[in-house]
């Protein structure tokens, strides 16, 4: 009886800690204001010619996302972020998107008539790119506070609920209003060359 | 032209299911040998965590590219060379990397 005690509570602490694994990547992880870092200022035109500078967005939280129209995991993110543009523009909250695509606007503006973006994108440069860090795995997403720091970042896909719950959080709403629910698993690590020599 | 992908990754296949996703590709630069086509392995039709409904024709794990040419009359016997490039983009299940252009070459003999 002792036995299968012991038994149960290791099976049990040994269940908590995957548990606590696996929503780690995936539960809101805002940072600390004091390790909050400033983001990388940029100026970037939009599909409308017009200049789309970041400092201008101060006061606002912003969700700036990396992407690119060949980005399978990406255009999932994309409808959500409609939504949130839609749900929270009247609380001070923007969506900024960056495409990656080589071919900028020749990919990107067919592809926001399509999806109806309801949301300011513009086609990023290498430069700005390193700024952040030298993104080269899309998605990637800032989530920025209302004084323009960085307050949580994401690689890969998540989940609707997660982006949802840290943007609350920044706009100062109740932690509760939208408890995440999630089962996405957290992004692999990246490899620098994918393939391999041949065999 | 034997590939080996990473565990997890895919590359879309050279016939990608969508018009906005980038498809394998392999190119040569003008050399000995006239170019007469690529043979690429059937693409496998995968759903991924992130396309669940609409599957993805997609390479994954280990294939092949059989590259074809012809030897023109005025090619020179002998050793050449002969390089190309190989253009992907891959993903895994919750994310994609930039598109790739990755250098290849192959040797070989020309006889008479």
């Amino acid at each position: 009886m002792k036995r299968t005690l012991q038994y149960l509570a290791i099976a049990a602490i040994a269940g908590y800690l995957a548990a606590c694994s696996f929503y780690s990547a995936e539960w809101p992880s805002i940072k600390e204001e004091k390790d909050r870092k400033k983001a990388p200022e940029f100026v970037l035109k939009d599909a409308n010619g017009q200049d789309v500078k970041l400092s201008d967005y101060r006061g606002k939280v912003v969700l700036l996302n990396f992407w690119a129209t060949w980005c399978g995991p990406c255009e999932v993110e994309i409808p959500w972020f409609i939504d949130f543009q839609r749900e929270y523009k009247d609380r001070d909250f923007a969506v900024l998107g960056l495409s990656l695509d080589d071919d900028g606007w020749t990919s990107v503006r067919p592809f926001l008539a399509r999806e109806k973006l309801n949301y300011r994108v513009m086609v990023t440069s290498e430069e700005v790119d390193q700024l952040y860090g030298g993104v080269n795995s899309l998605p990637t997403t800032f989530v920025l506070d209302r004084e323009g720091r960085v307050a949580t970042s994401h690689v890969g896909l998540i989940s609707k609920n997660t982006y949802r719950q840290e943007i609350l959080t920044l706009l100062g709403s109740p932690k509760n209003e939208n408890p995440p629910v999630s089962s996405n698993r957290p992004p692999d690590l990246l490899r620098a060359d994918l393939f391999r020599p041949g065999r | 032209m034997p590939l080996s992908l990473q565990e997890g990754y895919h590359v879309n296949s050279n016939t990608p299911s969508d018009e906005y996703l980038i498809p394998l590709q392999l190119t040569w630069s003008k050399g000995v040998l006239e170019p007469a086509g690529v043979v690429y392995p059937k693409p496998r039709l995968e759903k991924y965590q992130f396309s669940p409904d609409k599957p993805l024709s997609v390479f994954s794990g280990n294939f092949e590219l059989l590259a074809k040419f012809t030897v023109p009359a005025s090619a020179p016997a002998g050793p050449a060379a002969m390089t190309g490039k190989l253009r992907y983009q891959a993903c895994n299940n919750t994310m994609c990397l930039a598109p790739k252009n990755m250098d290849v070459a192959i040797q070989l003999d020309i006889v008479k």
